[in-house]
């Protein structure tokens, strides 16, 4: 250890870079040592993928200084003199090509030559031999589009460990994965810090700190505010994230009593999408105050089974019903009137306009309450200016547009427009919190709970156990299209509860 | 900065551009540019015949700018207005014709009106039906429409319609005539005040209506507007129905204002020139009054520097402006 540490880091970076009026980093700083793997984190928006993307050379800083074993000039720094130190780094959702083979990605922008043609006998060996490096089997011929996100993830990384000798910069890499394929990512990563390499993991899961890490380095508001080499407590480093005390743990809302009405109803639901995937024959039903989960690895279904509920998807077969109507062929606008609300997971697509104001975007979710042939726009302002108070939206200028909200103000837009309904009966949210600061995580989670109590049936889908064990009364695990195991009560809090549905997750 | 500080912005920079360039092609011409201004100036408010020419010019292109603004505002482009106008024109014509006397007093204009845009509407609403429910893109089935429509009412012109050895329909009724507003003898007529109204009472729509709301939400945000409940498919075809209208009255005013007859040719190119009164409006139905005065103006100037520089110099100012509000408009989109 000695010897590492004497040795000279093997990233040394300090940047500031402004996007407008937004100081994304005011002189963050980060070193990370050879030989291990440093966890970068922050809140959304803290700046960890700014950093990390003028190390990449992707953003340019506006000042600063890099090292990489020797300075960077960062006014010259490109991605290919990143290529050229050693630095790799592997995205949140990948840069595999899903149509051609592991062999031909691998190639990309690296053909192996002989006598002027392509050497592919040689690129097939050396996929192999990156793959065998990390303790992983890969068939250079495979497909990465038939591959599952877990295995594209690990084969990507071990394809760019080989180049990025120096430093590999993993951006939010579990995002996607069961808990099973993390801990198998985490195998490699540690097999990498061994073999000498440096690690930057840029994360906000603060399990997967203390699980991988050897150092961490906490970002907020573009600064750094805190390193520790040596172990720390996800507590403190919560404290240092959010710079103050963490919200307290959530609580469950209470449980429904056994002979609550059911309120949303899916019998043997069908609903493909054309380029594959879908929801095969799921029933499941909601009860008024329950709080069922779906669990599951993205892409089993869950997508198609909230589009077909809410009213977006045409459902080939089944039924839905709400409080007792049919809805399976009815219009957003009836499904709506009888009380369903959504929280869709495409939040720009579905949720809200971005070229809109936000007092427009109220309106479009509550048109019906503000307006008759004309728009109210007294009703408009009020509804406005109390969702915006009830969920903390910042700028809390109705006239501001959509986009020009951060992520989190967005979720909290839409979560306070569609859970203040009147005549709420059923909720469908679907990752409501997702790429969500913790704060706002909290009073979104609070409002879900509310109107769970209330009497409302919420419908939760989610890839994060966390989220799903802290709210639900029940859990239900989506695996190619189905529902494949079942959780509820009592066993949520058991300690095999995690265990049992990663399981079910992937299929076991 | 709001949307509309930008949206003016845009028109000065697009205006002082093609001044520029304008300059340029007339030094490159031989033509001292002071002179070919001051021409073009002179041709426009000169007399109150050229203002009244003038208006004349800009009044159908507010309408034809309103059918492509209100659409283009729910996200659809209706390039169709040229179509549209001319089928209106000549339905617009024969009813003008066929009103018997004894109504002719007074509801000789309301039915001819209520003809055009009952034509372009239904032009208007085929359109967008095909676009929300047979995914046949809106532009390519207006370009087809336009060529289909022009051949058609040459056919029926020719076959039944045409009186005499004229390209032309017979004359309407006395009373189907719109009131000129006697400009010195300009062909400005009463269908001004027509205009004026539709792009005020437009504007109010999309201001204030539940109409006009779900119309500005699927245009910014289709898939958001559909799942928070609204009938983006209605407001898609509605839209289109009303642009379709709107192109209508522009073929009622060449026939009712001007020309108390429909011929062959009619207004040609008032459709096409609207796309780009609406653009540089950036699809808002007050500045649209101010940018079918501005391509009226050009136009109706443009018979002044004729003699100095080539014609087609109107032209090219036109196209100049346009091209510099639309890469601006989708730049604004973009980010």
């Amino acid at each position: 250890m000695t010897a590492i540490a004497m040795s000279p880091a093997a990233l040394k970076v300090r940047a500031s870079r402004r996007f407008g009026d937004v100081a994304a980093l005011s002189d963050a700083a980060l070193e990370v040592a050879p030989g291990t793997v440093h966890a970068l984190v922050g809140e959304n928006g803290a700046g960890k993928s700014t950093l990390m993307r003028v190390v990449y050379g992707l953003c340019r800083a506006d000042r600063g200084e890099l090292t990489l074993g020797a300075p960077v000039e960062l006014a010259r720094h490109s991605v290919l003199g990143a290529h050229r130190l050693g630095v790799g780094m592997v995205h949140q959702h990948g840069m595999l090509v899903p149509t051609l083979s592991l062999v031909d990605n691998a190639m990309l922008g690296h053909e192996p030559l002989r006598a002027g043609l392509l050497d592919r006998g040689r690129a097939r060996r050396a996929v192999i031999a990156a793959g065998e490096r990390l303790g992983q089997t890969l068939d250079p011929e495979a497909m990465v589009g038939a591959m599952t996100v877990g295995e594209r993830q690990r084969a990507e990384l071990a394809l760019v460990a080989v180049r990025a000798t120096r430093l590999l910069i993993l951006d939010e890499p579990t995002a996607l994965l069961a808990p099973r394929e993390v801990d198998a990512l985490f195998q490699m990563v540690r097999a990498l810090a061994e073999r000498g390499g440096a690690v930057v993991l840029v994360t906000h899961k603060l399990d997967e700190v203390a699980r991988v890490a050897d150092e961490v380095t906490v970002l907020r508001a573009g600064r750094t505010v805190a390193t520790w080499t040596a172990a720390v407590s996800p507590r403190e480093i919560a404290r240092a994230m959010i710079g103050g005390e963490p919200p307290p743990p959530p609580a469950r809302a209470p449980a429904p009593a056994a002979d609550a009405t059911p309120t949303l109803t899916v019998r043997e639901l069908i609903a493909t999408d054309p380029r594959g995937g879908g929801a095969r024959q799921v029933s499941l039903t909601v009860r008024a105050g329950e709080v069922v989960g779906i669990a599951g690895v993205e892409g089993n279904g869950q997508r198609e089974l909230a589009l077909a509920i809410a009213g977006l998807m045409p459902i080939e077969a089944g039924t839905v019903a709400i409080a007792g109507a049919d809805v399976t062929t009815a219009t957003v606008a009836t499904r709506r009137a009888l009380g369903l609300a959504y929280l869709p997971e495409d939040r720009h697509l579905h949720g809200l306009i971005g070229d809109a104001s936000v007092a427009d975007n109220v309106a479009l979710g509550r048109l019906g309450e503000v307006s008759g042939v004309t728009v109210d726009r007294a009703a408009v302002a009020s509804l406005t200016a109390r969702l915006i108070a009830a969920l903390d939206v910042r700028p809390t200028d109705p006239t501001a547009l959509g986009a020009e909200l951060s992520g989190g103000n967005q979720q909290k837009l839409v979560v306070a427009r569609e859970l203040d309904r009147p005549q709420l009966r059923a909720v469908l949210a679907v990752h409501p919190t997702r790429g969500v600061d913790l704060a706002a995580i909290a009073r979104i989670h609070d409002r879900l709970r509310a109107v769970a109590t209330a009497g409302a049936a919420v419908l939760l889908i989610s890839a994060d156990l966390d989220e799903l064990l802290a709210l639900c009364h029940r859990i239900v695990v989506m695996h190619r299209g189905a529902l494949v195991g079942e959780l509820a009560g009592a066993a949520l809090s058991a300690a095999e509860a995690r265990t049992q549905l990663g399981t079910w997750m992937v299929g076991a | 900065m709001t949307r509309s500080s930008s949206a003016a912005q845009t028109a000065a920079i697009a205006i002082l551009t093609a001044t520029a360039a304008g300059s340029l092609l007339m030094i490159l011409a031989g033509a001292s540019p002071l002179e070919a201004w001051r021409a073009l100036g002179a041709h426009i408010v000169g007399s109150r015949y050229d203002f009244g020419q003038v208006i004349f010019r800009a009044t159908p292109l507010v309408f034809t700018g309103l059918a492509v603004a209100i659409p283009l505002r729910a996200g659809l482009f209706n390039i169709g207005g040229e179509g549209q106008m001319t089928a209106a024109a000549l339905a617009c014509a024969v009813v003008a014709a066929a009103v018997p006397d004894e109504l002719s007093g007074w509801l000789a204009i309301p039915l001819a009106t209520m003809a055009a845009m009952a034509t372009g509407a239904t032009l208007g609403a085929a359109t967008g039906a095909l676009r929300v429910y047979r995914r046949a893109h809106e532009v390519i089935v207006a370009i087809l429409g336009n060529a289909i429509i022009g051949g058609v009412a040459l056919w029926l012109g020719n076959r039944s319609l045409f009186v005499g050895d004229a390209t032309r329909t017979a004359d309407i009724v006395p009373g189907a005539q719109l009131t000129s507003l006697g400009l010195a003898g300009s062909s400005a007529s009463t269908s001004v005040v027509g205009a004026i109204g539709a792009a005020l009472a437009i504007g109010w729509l999309f201001a204030r209506t539940t109409v006009g709301f779900t119309w500005r939400m699927t245009g910014s945000g289709l898939e958001a507007a559909r799942a928070a409940g609204l009938a983006v498919d209605r407001a898609r075809i509605t839209a289109m129905t009303l642009g379709g209208a709107m192109a209508g009255l522009a073929g009622a005013h060449f026939v009712l204002g001007h020309k108390h007859a429909y011929e062959e040719g009619l207004g040609r190119g008032t459709g096409f020139v609207g796309v780009a009164v609406a653009l540089l409006a950036d699809g808002r139905p007050l500045p649209i009054l101010a940018s079918a005065l501005l391509f009226g103006a050009l136009g109706q100037g443009g018979l002044g520097i004729a003699e100095l520089v080539p014609k087609e110099m109107v032209d090219v100012l036109q196209a100049v402006i346009v091209l510099i509000a639309a890469a601006s408009l989708g730049r604004r989109r973009a980010r």
